[in-house]
């Protein structure tokens, strides 16, 4: 009875701080809808400001606590609204994931700068001081953290239920134009509303440290996110009452878990995974979403190459490789090599999110199925590498089928559920065939030659780059492509024309899959070892970042991609940098939603591109032009554009 | 032959019912009209029919066939096809591959997709715009596009919603007689519309529904005389608040200011009812002059009221 007692009162606290930081996620998202990826981050950043301020600048805790509660997260979440979140309010969910994607990046390499790893211990507050209920001690850190909770929950309710700002603000959630129409103020609301969500992140980033003092670090408070998703979930991202009865649950059955579940290696990576379950339950608990009719919105995309293009561009990829191969050092050409299977990795995301419009984080998660695959066969064979891509795609199916009902962001969010489970469950874990640890690889054999060296290592990745990037732009220019377009812009419209949604979903995140397997399984032979570490949910977060910021729709934005990514891992001291360029990059995408592949590939439209002969004007563009230029229509289309807005909208809806 | 068979079939959002045990049916071969006030409920009957909205109660047959919870894939492949009355184009696919992505859907029946796809752009008249990306043309084509797509399936059953909104005068009228020639090829054509003068002059068979509810059917000249109709379109004894509470979910039946309602009062009741061409809220464009008005003097086609 005492263990049950400690254990609840145990998962009571943690439930207490992950309701504080769900209820902020849930306020930012009810009156901006866009879900705040970067939420775990802010609470991340906000312990350290703590930290630094009570620890290393000497002041008081409470006066700490205060100042960042109420004065520095404030004035983050506002700016953070003011500059980067109201850019992008009007752009698709893939937009607004990847700019705050970019924010949560952006913040771990700030912290890493700003207070490099050390110890960073914190005490807990009343130290010393608590209650004896029973056998069950519950100290007045708990207390605090439980009692905070009941008044932020209190606060907010009668917030939003009697004060004029509360009662503007759930309006702003219902209909921004028409509030702005009746005299409010919807970028004051969601301004507020972000100041908000960002003290509340604060406030259950300050508890969460000083509960558990070692976890002051940059990765395991920024995944308590995860955990403040699945409760807001509960809530459906809307509900304040639900969410914290979410954050409770869960709080306790993570808290039961670990007092009642056996304590076998199968089932510590089954304990962390229980967020990540819980969050795949409450999304596959969501009510059917009806086809959306109504809209017509095109996605601006990038030409598709004609195929003697694509043959040259291949050409001069192999002839750069070959002449990297012969400039760079040793060091250098396998990062290359690297660089070009992060490329393979980063051209899955083409058809998926660059196509069809879904965004997945567990590509790195397929990438890990190819390359464990690869290790466990410990096979020189290129089977072993095409098993690896079968088995990714079987992963693929796995992440598809489930979430068929989905869209958008719970489609998002489920690959992150997906991801999750797999890095605890699987990865980490021997006895579900996980890496445990880190394991040998062998190097391909192929053809009656094995590629020992690295150079020709980078030349197979960049042939085999080629080939699939060909692949990608015939299955544009095909059928099957056509289909995964019509299906982003109108799944209704497919349905009327006889063509299976679920079956085209399932088979994309198939294909996909496969081809992340195929360079996981190439990855792990030019790493000779790979372990659970490198295939981690966190690295989904930057490839999806640096890919659609390079240009997820187009075969070049991949390799671009691909080698961003391989900088960013083999020179962690640019890490700030690049995180600072990518910041603005994904800022951008509200306008140029084809990446920086996208704007150069558009610069040949302008007149300074046109007359240095770099090629044509691009089809959305003539098209308008002449559209514009035809006199016989001139007057009649004018009358019609008027009434309905076509044409204008360049969207990346996921 | 009745292709289409629709059974007392109820939609209910909620509270609100927004088809009430309406039966309606649709031959092969005849250019049947669904008109009503707006939110009568024609949309999401259409809904219903192509599976994306399912009924509260009621059946739906094709060909005798009940298709009530077939899913709305294998009814186009049964013969289904439709248009939308808000635009549901492929964005960003070209004219010509939006009509080629129906035609590959059904591979089976068409042996050159291709070759159906050009044929198709010849004959709705879309050449001009066929390498146009969708969501850079006018309305109208637009509108002529999601026909061509339809098509393109070879439906034996085509539904229309209000496709003639955003074309010209001129264009109406070679509409009117696309609708006829596809009806005379053996196809049951459904059209929901508010240009009464071309559903006067090109359908067989009107059924007219009112808050959900039908209350006439039969042939342009018989529905006209139902005293009814008069009374829904005129709006007599009418309470204005009824409007809000039989308006269903935005989503379904998108309110863009169409109405067929005249103002009640007024020595013009008996006068032409001039269809009021679509006013979006927020434009501020003047609307397209289209179709007979009082204004332009024309005398409304088939005297209707």
């Amino acid at each position: 009875m005492n263990v049950f007692l400690t254990y609840t009162v145990l998962g009571l606290v943690i439930g207490a701080s992950y309701a504080i930081a769900a209820s902020g996620l849930v306020l930012t998202y009810a009156t901006t809808r866009i879900f705040n990826v970067a939420h775990g981050a802010t609470a991340m950043v906000m312990a350290f400001v703590y930290w630094e301020l009570a620890y290393n600048q000497g002041l008081s805790n409470w006066l700490s606590v205060l100042i960042v509660v109420f004065g520095v997260a404030p004035l983050f979440g506002a700016l953070l609204e003011r500059w980067v979140i109201r850019r992008v309010a009007d752009s698709g969910v893939g937009v607004t994931l990847v700019v705050t994607c970019a924010v949560l990046v952006g913040l771990i390499g700030a912290a890493e700068k700003i207070w490099p790893p050390g110890v960073h211990q914190v005490q807990q507050f009343f130290a010393g001081h608590g209650l004896t209920v029973g056998m069950v001690r519950i100290t007045g850190n708990d207390l605090l953290t439980v009692a905070l909770a009941v008044v932020v929950g209190a606060v907010l309710w009668a917030f939003l239920k009697f004060t004029r700002l509360g009662v503007a603000m759930r309006a702003a959630v219902d209909d921004k134009e028409l509030l702005a129409l009746h005299g409010g103020r919807p970028h004051l609301m969601s301004s507020i509303a972000w100041a908000m969500g960002s003290a509340l992140a604060a406030l259950a980033g300050i508890l969460l440290v000083c509960s558990q003092p070692s976890e002051l670090n940059y990765i395991s408070l920024t995944l308590l996110v995860v955990n403040s998703y699945a409760a807001a979930m509960a809530g459906r991202l809307t509900s304040l009452p639900r969410t914290f009865i979410g954050a409770l649950v869960l709080g306790l059955l993570n808290a039961y878990a670990s007092g009642y579940l056996w304590t076998g290696p199968g089932w510590t990576g089954f304990r962390e995974a229980i967020p990540a379950i819980f969050l795949l339950l409450m999304l596959l608990l969501m009510p059917q979403a009806q086809l959306r009719v109504g809209r017509l919105a095109g996605v601006a995309g990038v030409r598709t190459p004609e195929m003697r293009r694509v043959g040259l561009a291949s050409a001069l990829l192999l002839l750069a490789v070959v002449f990297g191969n012969s400039v760079f050092s040793e060091v250098n050409v396998n990062r290359m090599a690297l660089g070009l299977c992060f490329a393979i990795l980063a051209l899955s995301l083409v058809p998926l999110t660059g196509f069809s419009g879904y965004v997945s984080l567990a590509q790195f998660s397929f990438f890990g199925v190819g390359a464990l695959t690869v290790a466990k066969m410990h096979s020189s064979a290129p089977t072993a590498v095409l098993a690896g891509a079968l088995l990714a795609a079987l992963a693929g199916i796995l992440v598809a089928l489930p979430s068929l009902r989905l869209q958008g962001l719970y489609l998002a969010l489920s690959t992150i559920a997906f991801a999750q489970i797999m890095d605890t469950m699987v990865f980490q874990n021997p006895s579900l065939g996980g890496f445990g640890g880190s394991l040998t690889t062998k190097r391909l054999d192929m053809f009656g030659y094995r590629f020992t060296s690295d150079k020709a290592y980078a030349i197979l990745a960049a042939a085999v780059f080629c080939v699939l990037g060909a692949g990608v732009i015939l299955l544009r220019k095909g059928r099957y492509g056509r289909v995964l377009i019509a299906l982003r812009d109108s799944p209704a419209a497919c349905a009327t024309l006889g063509l299976n949604p679920r079956l085209a979903r399932v088979a994309v995140f198939a294909g996909s899959a496969a081809v992340a397997g195929l360079g996981g399984g190439l990855y792990a032979g030019l790493q000779n070892q790979v372990g659970s570490t490198n295939f981690q949910f966190f690295n989904s977060l930057p490839l999806l970042l640096i890919v659609v910021c390079a240009g997820v729709t187009s075969v070049s934005g991949a390799l671009l991609g691909g080698m961003l990514l391989m900088a960013l891992n083999s020179y962690p001291s640019t890490q700030a940098y690049l995180f600072l360029i990518l910041a603005v990059a994904a800022v951008g995408l509200g306008k140029q939603p084809n990446g920086i592949t996208g704007w150069l590939f558009s610069l040949r439209d302008n007149p300074l591109g046109a007359r240095l002969g770099l090629g044509s004007a691009g089809i959305a563009r003539g098209i308008a032009t002449r559209s514009v230029a035809d006199p016989g229509r001139a007057g009649k289309s004018s009358a019609i554009d008027g009434s309905v807005s076509v044409g204008e909208n360049a969207e990346v809806e996921a | 032959m009745t292709r289409l068979d629709v059974k007392e079939v109820t939609v209910r959002f909620g509270g609100v019912t927004a088809v009430d045990k309406a039966t309606i049916s649709a031959e092969g071969g005849q250019v049947t009209a669904l008109i009503g006030p707006n939110g009568a409920g024609k949309t999401t009957l259409f809904n219903v029919v192509t599976g994306l909205q399912k009924p509260t109660g009621g059946r739906v047959f094709l060909d005798g066939h009940d298709i009530t919870h077939t899913p709305t894939h294998r009814r186009a492949r049964h013969g289904i096809a439709r248009t939308f009355q808000r635009l549901e184009a492929f964005g960003s696919l070209t004219v010509e591959e939006n009509i080629r992505v129906a035609a590959d859907a059904v591979r089976a029946k068409n042996a050159k997709p291709a070759k159906v796809t050009r044929g198709l752009i010849e004959r709705i008249g879309l050449e001009r715009y066929a390498d146009a990306r969708a969501d850079s043309v006018p309305t109208g084509v637009a509108r002529l596009v999601e026909l061509a797509r339809a098509l393109a399936i070879d439906p034996e059953l085509l539904l229309l919603d209000e496709p003639s909104s955003g074309l010209s005068e001129a264009e109406t009228e070679s509409f009117g007689e696309l609708l006829r020639d596809l009806a005379s090829q053996g196809r049951a054509v459904l059209i929901v519309e508010h240009d009464m003068g071309l559903i006067m002059r090109v359908s067989d068979v009107i059924h007219v529904l009112d808050r959900g509810r039908l209350i006439a059917s039969g042939t342009p000249a018989e529905v006209q005389a139902d005293p009814l109709v008069r009374k829904a379109y005129l709006g007599e004894e009418d309470e204005p608040e009824d409007d809000e509470e039989h308006e269903p979910d935005a989503e379904h039946e998108p309110d863009d200011g169409h109405t067929l309602v005249l103002p009640a009062a007024g020595p013009d009741d008996a006068a032409a009812l001039p269809p009021t061409p679509p006013v979006p809220p927020a434009s501020p464009v003047p609307p397209l002059p289209k179709g007979p008005g009082p204004e332009s003097g024309e005398p409304a086609s088939g005297g209707w009221f």
